[in-house]
């Protein structure tokens, strides 16, 4: 029998992961407020046949620092909204998925609903997008919310997305009926209020935007502690994870499942995905060090740092694809180095291996990644998954 | 020279201008729909393509509208995908100041910005009523009196935000490995009655400085924040005397906020019906209305006004009787319309006598009450029309609102555009490189001090 094929995410981040990856010659940083940079991109990893790309967000500027903003001039600082980019990007592509980075912690999931649902439909059902919390007091200032309660924020995460998914489900498929003998444009009854009612959250519906091609876009999550693990498990279709060997890999995905059988949802099919920061190629560990020598630091990073050739980096893939990740998302430590490294030499390996497709199929993101369209969760006719 | 029309696209949608039944008219949210009216614009040199913006399904008596178009997409999202298929159209969204923090907004618009290459637009209104707050987590009821402090202060606190980097920061030298020259860019610290906030901005200054600012609304004190601070202004005046009473009054309102006449440009929204005859145009302007306000339209519209059920109401006969219901708001939630009408007993008394004199029946008079300022007959006569209001300054261009989606500009596009040009009144290529510069609007003062150097 033929090895399952594997999951290939990128994650897209300024000049690259490292910090001073803008300083590598390939490299432009002058561009990186410009939309054609991120089309450049987002093209170059469709070339290489990629499920998608995610785009990283923060309501702040980058540090060094955990507890908000340094006074660095040497790396990248400032950054555009992911959700824009994203939609920037959607009419130049054609298969690849589009997944926004989106902190949740000071937005109100009425937008976020809506934002989503609208880069579906520019995409034609490309779209997901990946909640982030912010515990940063200094991030927090920016919205005069002075009380940020670390420890609730998952919680809070929990509930942003439970309401952003009621309101894609809020319009049934078949609303709009443009019924000319009765005047309707919609069927009312197709239409629901979710009432939503938490702790953080009191939100009527519906939504403003119809549901969207895909029905319930791709909800991710980069999960990297036991908290992280819950939330991920309780409201995403895909986790992202941080293993740095394959017995973590094993553990990781196992207390995954665990947690999804505690949310109820062992029949959902839940993505573990494991990431990894890469440099490749043969010069990769010489280039790190050089980067790292410009940097002042050793990159470090929650995920592990890989450094090697392609061909390793397959060796990798494949023994933690069989501790139970079913895909990977791939960091690049240097644009366009990295990123080219990956659809030009990681993938044409991958394909020889029978791991990875040769070509897109027609879907939905969703579709490519196995999961089911969903039915709204208030349709009042023929229920049931499809 | 003479002076010069500016033209621009409003998507339809939500209200009843939509001719959603004609098998023209397709979707009202697919991507295509919009690319389709933005080449459209843009291959008719238009300044910009604006998109409105809804937080809460409309109610009538309790349940959802039905007879409009229900249901838009987001507009960031949109516009951001539509500076994908254009080079040079402006992209201007309504975002609301109520129910959005300044920070994301700025930073939203800026990105916009950055990724459209200098075409965002920003149309700052307000919205007061806790019927759209219960869809969010910070509610939002706002008292009437408060509406445009609000948005004013958050335009203030937005652009402190878009001037917090001066634009000459980052210089990316790899070499020297400096990226930016200045560790504190971004920096701010706002604090008045609605906002207090403070920290780092996180993108760099976009390539129009900030987002063209456009404001809609016309009570005294909307006239004076635009005066103050918009770039344009969208209005409803349609008649020629309207237009240019509304026009010299915004204009003589600058000079106290330290501002040019040149520094605010006027835009009524508007309609255009052609045909190859005045006659032919005119029959098809009134098929169009009566598509627009069918008999159950009309009824629920009246129901707007008297504030009561209506149904029973024959809606091609006489106007009630009756007078409207005391009470604001409590048969239709979320719509704009109802409020234009403060004194809903004033209003009925002169329906009920403009009925009378033209002898008109209900679903009549609302297509007369409703009409939006037309341009109607051949392309010839349109474009002498819209150039008079222009020349005779009741205006500095137009809005148009189409009644079809996505079609609808085509052929304004087509047969009025190249007549336009030929009176030497419209442009033929685009001059500029940003909205701002399209528009004509004079270059932005330089970022004001930073609140650091200011503190």
């Amino acid at each position: 029998m033929a090895p399952p094929e594997l999951h290939l995410a990128v994650a897209l981040d300024g000049a690259g992961w490292h910090p001073a990856a803008w300083r590598r010659p390939q490299a432009r940083p002058a561009e990186l407020f410009s939309a054609r940079y991120w089309v450049d991109l987002a093209l170059e990893a469709e070339r290489g046949l990629l499920d998608l790309i995610t785009f990283e967000d923060a309501l702040g500027p980058q540090s060094s620092r955990d507890d908000g903003p340094d006074d660095r001039t040497d790396q990248v600082r400032g950054r555009l909204d992911a959700g824009l980019i994203a939609a920037r990007v959607a009419p130049r592509t054609q298969r690849i998925g589009l997944v926004p980075g989106v902190v949740i912690t000071h937005t109100e999931p009425f937008h976020i609903s809506k934002a989503v649902a609208s880069l579906d439909y520019i995409s034609n059902g490309r779209a997901g997008w990946q909640p982030k919390v912010s515990g940063l007091r200094s991030e927090a200032a920016h919205f005069g919310r002075r009380e940020v309660h670390t420890a609730e924020l998952f919680d809070e995460a929990a509930d942003h997305v439970e309401v952003v998914r009621r309101l894609w489900d809020s319009w049934e498929d078949d609303a709009e009926i443009r019924d000319v003998a009765t005047g309707r444009f919609i069927d009312r009854a197709k239409l629901h209020y979710i009432d939503f009612a938490g702790k953080w959250f009191d939100v009527k519906g519906p939504s403003i935007t119809p549901r969207p091609p895909q029905g319930q876009p791709l909800v991710t999550a980069l999960a990297t502690d036991s908290a992280g693990h819950r939330f991920a498990a309780r409201a995403a279709d895909v986790v992202f994870t941080t293993p740095h060997d394959v017995e973590q890999a094993r553990l990781v995905e196992s207390r995954i499942r665990a947690e999804q059988a505690e949310a109820g949802r062992e029949q959902d099919r839940l993505h573990v995905f494991g990431d990894i920061a890469v440099f490749l190629g043969a010069d990769a560990a010489d280039r790190k060090a050089g980067l790292d020598e410009l940097d002042g630091a050793e990159y470090t990073s929650d995920a592990p740092v890989f450094t090697g050739t392609a061909a390793e980096l397959a060796d990798r893939l494949q023994a933690w694809s069989a501790a139970g990740l079913t895909g990977f998302r791939l960091r690049p430590g240097a644009i366009p180095e990295d990123l080219t490294a990956i659809t030009r030499e990681l993938v044409p390996e991958l394909q020889r291996r029978g791991l990875f497709r040769t070509s897109y199929d027609t879907g939905s993101l969703r579709g490519r990644l196995g999961l089911p369209r969903p039915a709204s969760r208030y349709a009042t006719t023929s229920g049931g998954r499809p | 020279m003479s002076k010069q029309i500016h033209l621009a696209a409003h998507f339809p949608g939500v209200n009843n201008t939509t001719v959603w039944s004609d098998p023209r008219s397709l979707s009202q949210i697919e991507f295509s729909s919009f690319e389709h009216l933005a080449r459209t614009a843009e291959r008719a040199k238009f300044d910009f393509l604006f998109l409105a913006e809804g937080l809460r399904l409309r109610e009538q008596g309790g349940e959802i509208y039905d007879l409009d178009v229900v249901g838009r997409p987001d507009t960031f999202t949109v516009l951001a995908g539509l500076a994908a298929v254009t080079e040079h159209l402006g992209l201007a969204g309504t975002i609301n100041s109520t129910f959005n923090e300044p920070y994301e907004v700025a930073r939203q618009f800026a990105s916009l910005d950055h990724l459209s290459g200098g075409r965002a637009a920003w149309n700052v209104v307000t919205s007061w009523d806790a019927f759209t707050g219960e869809n969010f987590r910070r509610g939002g009821f706002l008292p009437e009196d408060q509406r445009y402090e609000r948005a004013e202060r958050f335009l203030r606190t937005a652009w402190e935000l878009f001037d917090s980097w001066r634009g000459d920061e980052i210089v990316a030298d790899k070499e020297a490995g400096v990226f930016l020259t200045d560790p504190l860019a971004g920096s701010f610290a706002h604090r008045d009655a609605h906002f207090d906030i403070a920290g780092r901005f996180n993108v760099p200054r976009s390539p129009q400085g900030r987002p063209v600012i456009f404001q809609a609304g016309d009570s005294d004190a909307g006239r004076e924040f635009a005066a103050s601070a918009a770039d344009a202004i969208f209005t409803g005046h349609g008649t020629l005397q309207a237009g240019k009473d509304f026009y010299a009054d915004v204009k003589r309102r600058l000079p106290g906020h330290g501002r040019s006449r040149e520094e605010l440009l006027v835009f009524p929204a508007t309609t255009v019906v052609l045909g190859d005859t005045d006659a032919e145009a005119h029959e098809h302007a009134a098929h169009i209305r009566r598509q627009q306000v069918s008999g159950q339209t009309a009824i629920r519209f009246l129901e707007q006004l008297w504030n009561r059920d209506l149904s029973a109401l024959d809606p091609d006969g006489p106007l009630p009787d009756f007078d409207p219901e005391p009470g604001e708001n409590t048969i239709a939630k979320g719509r704009a319309s109802v409020r234009r009408h403060r004194d809903p007993v004033a209003t009925a008394r002169q329906w009920r006598e403009l009925a009378e004199a033209k002898q008109l029946s209900i679903r009549e008079l609302i297509i007369e009450v409703t009409a939006r300022q037309s341009f109607i007959g051949t392309a010839s006569r349109v474009a002498a029309e819209m150039n008079r209001f222009v020349q005779e300054d009741a205006c500095d261009g137009f809005i148009l609102v189409p009644h079809l989606t996505p079609g609808g500009l085509d052929e304004f596009a087509d047969a009025v555009v190249p007549l336009l040009q030929e009176r030497g009144v419209y442009r033929t290529e685009y001059p500029g490189g940003t909205l701002r510069d399209n528009l004509g609007l004079p270059p932005l003062r330089n970022p004001r001090r930073s609140n650091r150097n200011a503190s």
